[in-house]
């Protein structure tokens, strides 16, 4: 089988996060070990559910800027409600999901602006974040902590994590009818429908299952940091959205890719831990990962011009 | 054959959109076993009757019949019947593999272990049409060539799956092809429609739906102008039967065009003839509607208009023939879509002059006759031909030496027609330069010099009194060489 | 009537009702004092607000996300030049309008060459001048020169000096909007770009020029925020992101572009201001607040798209 575009483009972040995990090792050889790995890796489970949940919407050709908001408002539902109250906790999670659902299709009825409607959103989440959390607090419900302290063979739990995780997402972004849907929707509407499918209920899904990898990245983050801030995850919504791109997703044309996504959240993650075994000042953390996404778009660019080379040849 | 029912009949069918009738009382019948050639030139109402037929268009006059009985004509009971569409523009989803198109394609065929159904449908489709095709259905379609996309496009459409394939309507499907994998295609066809299928053909090479077609229907003016057997036709004749019947005309008033003069731009495309316009020099292009004019417009003025910062007089304007998507700006009042292309001229230190502004748009109001009481209301309050004056006036307010125009006469009444045509040539006397792109042949009658475009490219130059619909006609249809090509 | 058919008629009877309610909830105590509030704290969003309105004006998709990390940068490095003397007021301004400026090209760069949404191309860059902002910082908080602190908090007979500045400006960007060339063209893009295009309009001078001047405001606003507040702080810009966007659309201009006003945007800011003390009056935190504030924007949205066409947007 001849290497598909595809997976030219899925080699691309692979290749970035080998070589950032070889510069962090050649810097700092202690990290090669279990220990070392865990320490790198800690928050990327999080990040990775967050990701694959910016790249359901991202698949639609839509844009969530309340990522972020959301996964900290579903990380104090966690840290309050699902450990004090695990059954009401459990009902609020669920209705945020189908909150996810019904935005969808809002934006999809009304041909709203994912942008702004979301941009606005992230103040809902937010401010119901605020209200549960006003302070720094709360606790992860027991389960959970044990679960995201699990101690796996051979591989630290953040990695073996992300590898499930990915498969799940693959499963469902690839392999079955409702991906295929999803991503069909993405790349023309219009023969979707032509088809006789409904549009609607694809978009209903996307932010459906968009809102369930939300609410599992809030758990997970609560499961790592024990408790929960309604800041928490603030940041996670430029870094979902680049992890997808990193990971080979484009913004329209439903090409996106679960597992690259994942891979695009760990090198995101490493590169963090990177830049400080760089000794950069923390001051351009940020600003790095801004700087990273820029360059990522600008390879990107590159990559494209030479794929259309290689079609027209 | 004649005594079982069409498997899905048209009678009398009447569709309107505005001012124009695009279809004029057309009865077809679609039967089993026979493939039906379509012919005709832009604007004959080939692609609106497709449209009534697979049910994306509902009729206004007259009735549809499948399978002999009246029904409920839409999309889903076209599909229900087995009728199968390839459009000519292509309707996969790019970022899916080929095996997943055929599962977006043919919704209620599979369940939840898929895809390696998918893949042997896919696989064995492209297998039945085109043999040794060498695409492999687990890549994505935007990797794939425009023939390979073509192609899976096509073996879909013919794909055992869901309701039977009973009638499949191809247009245009061998436009990216090569001649071998088109050789395929129309051996398919006539395997199917010996198998009991029907197809319905149509295609701007008049040499392949003379050899494939059993019956020959020609369009023009929305009406069915001939409809016999295939092998009455000749190639001489089907391009007799699709131009007017009405004779050469309105040639003789003007002599040879003054192509001698230094030419104002010269175009090169990557083939066929380079396009030379001159000044006071009214250029026509012509050719099946897709062929690459409407391409070279917008290169033109991609090339002559600034992107970043503009001058004080522009070099070229532009009349969009697409009103809604490139042309009027539907926000604003008349007079601010009339004035947008000559703001520089209007502007005193920075501020828009209105008094100017007025007396320009009034000035051409008059001159052009746009029929509004106020050219401060809506331009949307305009009828489309209006509309399609102001879009003139600005182009011509804008004072560009060279005004380029792409198709601006479709859907406009003969009154306003005949207007602008006088100004055209008015303008052009004056020593303005036109490119005039139009889907109408008669008024490449109009023009000095035409350029005829087939796949892309200028394939012949027509000047004075060579151009006539015939040789028109002659050049648009391949396979048979163009008289007077340079 | 047809004031009342005017878009931006509908922020204004807001933001009157809400101060009503306000007053009425204080027992009228406070009358003078929260006009005056309202108008000095909403000088502020007018001014981000309005170079917002231009970049939306250009259609749908392109917002600039990088307001707050420009006013932050601008206000910090402008702040340290000037270090509370006098004399370096007016270079501190043109830094600070430099920096808006640069940020604006910037911008617009990344857009064109890296073919990318608005949204992403600003947000990307805002972390990096956010990231410039914390490391000029570094955490000290540099007072403003005596003049210009005493200038951005005081006022002309009783009309706050800011709200001054931000009516001149307004006035400015009213001309520039309905009546200059370049606003034409600017609403010509909003409506179809392929439109504008071959209307001859030269599409890509016209939108960088917006985005610089959008940023450019962002710059002066930073400075005259770090003076009124007496510092820059590192999250002093992080409100506007939402509010230079709420403003231009509860002001009663179209999201999808091509159809702007501007008196809107000054009756949305003082509405979002009071809508924030009525909460405050009434006893809220600050996550109904925040939540109100979201809903808002959405049912704004949401009633536009219901009134016209459903509006295309990205």
């Amino acid at each position: 089988m001849r290497p598909t575009a595809d997976l030219i483009r899925l080699a691309v972040p692979f290749l970035a996060l080998g070589a950032l995990l070889a510069g962090v090792f050649w810097l700092q050889p202690r990290a090669m070990s279990y220990t070392g790995l865990n320490l790198l890796f800690n928050l990327a489970v999080p990040i990775a559910l967050a990701t694959l949940a910016q790249m359901f919407v991202i698949a639609v050709n839509d844009l969530d800027l309340s990522m972020g908001a959301f996964v900290s408002f579903a990380a104090c539902v966690t840290a309050t409600f699902l450990h004090d109250t695990p059954l009401l906790g459990a009902l609020i999670l669920f209705a945020a999901v189908a909150g996810y659902a019904l935005l969808g299709v809002i934006i999809h009825l009304r041909g709203l602006p994912a942008i702004v409607v979301t941009l606005g959103m992230s103040f809902v989440w937010l401010g119901l974040a605020v209200m549960i959390l006003p302070a720094p607090g709360g606790a992860a419900p027991g389960w959970l902590r044990a679960l995201m302290t699990v101690r796996p063979p051979l591989l630290p739990m953040a990695l073996a994590a992300s590898i499930l995780i990915a498969l799940a997402a693959h499963l469902i972004m690839a392999r079955s009818s409702l991906g295929v849907l999803i991503r069909g929707v993405g790349g023309n509407e219009r023969s979707v429908a032509r088809a006789g499918w409904s549009v609607l209920g694809a978009k209903a899904a996307a932010y459906a299952l968009a809102g369930l990898f939300g609410v599992l990245a809030g758990m997970a983050l609560v499961g790592l940091t024990t408790s929960a801030d309604a800041n928490i995850a603030l940041r996670y919504t430029l870094l979902s959205i680049a992890g997808v791109i990193l990971g080979g997703g484009e913004f329209v044309g439903g090409r996106v890719s679960a597992v690259g996504a994942v891979v695009g959240a760990l090198t995101l993650t490493l590169a963090g831990s990177f830049l400080s075994f760089l000794r950069l000042s923390p001051d351009w953390q940020i600003g790095a990962q801004g700087a990273i996404l820029i360059l990522v778009l600008a390879l990107r660019l590159g990559l494209d011009a030479l794929e259309r080379r290689g079609v027209r040849a | 054959m004649s005594d079982a029912p069409a498997l899905l009949s048209v009678t009398d069918a009447r569709l309107r959109f505005g001012e124009v009738t695009a279809l004029d009382g057309v009865s077809l019948a679609l039967r089993a076993g026979e493939c039906l050639g379509l012919v005709g030139h832009n604007g004959a109402g080939k692609s609106t009757l497709v449209n009534v037929l697979n049910g994306g268009l509902a009729l206004q006059g007259g009735s549809l019949r499948a399978d002999g009985q009246p029904v409920r004509w839409d999309v889903a009971a076209a599909r229900a019947l087995g009728l199968r569409c390839v459009f000519q523009e292509l309707s996969l989803c790019p970022n899916l593999t080929v095996a997943e198109n055929a599962r977006i394609l043919h919704r209620g065929q599979f369940g939840l272990i898929w895809r390696a159904e998918a893949r042997r449908l896919a696989k064995a489709a492209l297998d039945a049409v085109f043999p040794g095709h060498g695409i492999d259905v687990r890549a994505q379609v935007a990797s794939l060539a425009l023939a390979q996309r073509q192609m899976v496009e096509i073996a879909l459409a013919f794909a055992e799956a869901g309701p039977p394939p009973r009638l499949v309507i191809l247009d245009e499907p061998t436009s990216s092809l090569d001649a071998s994998i088109a050789r395929q295609l129309l051996s398919h066809v006539r395997r199917f429609v010996a198998a009991g299928g029907s197809v319905v053909l149509i295609s701007h090479i008049l040499s392949e739906v003379l050899e494939t077609a059993t019956r020959i229907v020609v369009m023009k003016d929305g009406q069915v102008v001939a409809d016999r057997p295939a092998a009455e036709f000749t190639p001489a004749g089907l391009v007799a039967a699709m131009g007017s019947t009405a004779q050469e005309r309105r040639r003789a008033e003007r002599g040879a065009a003054p192509a001698a003069a230094a030419p104002l731009v010269v175009h090169a495309l990557p083939r066929g003839l380079p396009v030379r316009v001159a000044a006071g020099e009214v250029v026509g292009l012509t050719g099946l509607a897709g062929h690459g004019q409407t391409e070279l417009l917008r290169a033109l003025h991609d090339r002559l208009a600034p992107a970043w910062a503009a001058g004080r007089r522009p070099a070229v304007a532009y009349v969009a023939g697409d009103r809604r998507h490139d042309g009027i700006l539907p926000l604003w009042s008349i007079r601010r879509n009339l004035t947008v292309s000559a703001l520089s001229a209007l502007t005193r230190r920075g501020l828009v002059d209105e008094r100017a502004e007025r007396a320009a748009a009034e000035a051409w109001r008059s001159r052009i006759g746009i029929r509004s009481p106020d050219l401060g209301l809506p331009i949307l309050s305009l009828s489309g031909g209006n509309q399609q004056k102001v879009l003139f006036a600005r182009a011509l307010l804008a004072g560009a030496p060279l005004v380029l125009m792409d198709d601006p006469m479709r859907g406009v009444d003969v009154g306003t027609k005949q207007e602008v045509y006088g100004i055209i040539r008015a303008e052009a006397a004056a020593g303005r330069a036109f490119v005039w792109y139009s889907s109408e042949i008669e008024e490449m009658e109009l023009c000095d010099r035409v350029y005829v475009f087939r796949e892309g490219a200028a394939a012949a130059e027509l000047a004075g009194a060579q151009i006539t619909e015939t040789a028109i006609l002659e050049a648009s249809f391949a396979g048979h060489p163009a008289e007077g090509a340079a | 009537m047809t004031l009342l058919r005017k878009p931006w008629i509908w922020a204004w009877i807001a933001a009157i009702v809400v101060y009503a309610a306000t007053i009425a909830a204080t027992a009228g105590a406070s009358a003078a004092g929260l006009a005056q509030a309202a108008f000095t704290f909403a000088a502020f969003s007018v001014i981000v607000g309005l170079g917002q309105m231009f970049v939306i004006t250009l259609g749908p998709g392109n917002v600039d996300l990088s307001i707050p990390a420009t006013m932050t940068l601008a206000g910090t490095v402008s702040l340290k030049l000037m270090d509370t003397a006098d004399a370096m007021a007016l270079p501190g301004l043109a830094v600070a309008l430099g920096i808006g400026a640069g940020v604006g090209f910037a911008n617009y760069a990344l857009i064109k060459a890296l073919r990318i949404p608005p949204i992403i191309a600003t947000l990307a860059l805002s972390f990096v001048v956010q990231s410039a902002a914390i490391w000029t910082n570094r955490g000290l908080r540099i007072k403003p020169p005596e003049t210009l602190a005493a200038f951005s908090t005081g006022n002309l007979w009783g009309i706050p000096n800011l709200a001054i500045v931000a009516s001149l400006l307004t006035l400015a960007a009213w001309v520039l909007l309905e009546r200059s060339a370049w606003g034409r063209r600017v609403t010509a893009i909003g409506q179809s770009l392929p439109a504008a295009r071959r209307a001859g309009i030269a599409v890509h001078g016209v939108r960088l020029s917006a985005y610089v001047l959008c940023a450019t405001l962002a710059g002066l606003c930073g400075f005259l925020l770090s003076c009124f507040s007496g510092g820059a702080a590192l999250n002093m810009g992080a409100e506007y992101l939402l509010i230079s966007i709420a403003v231009v659309v509860i002001g009663g201009s179209s999201v999808a572009g091509g159809n702007s006003n501007v008196p809107g945007i000054w009756g949305a800011a003082l509405f979002l201001f009071l809508v924030v003390s009525m909460l405050n009056t009434y006893g809220f935190g600050a996550g109904p607040r925040m939540i109100l504030t979201g809903l808002i924007i959405i049912a704004v949205i949401l009633a536009a798209s219901l009134r016209g066409p459903a509006s295309r947007g990205m």
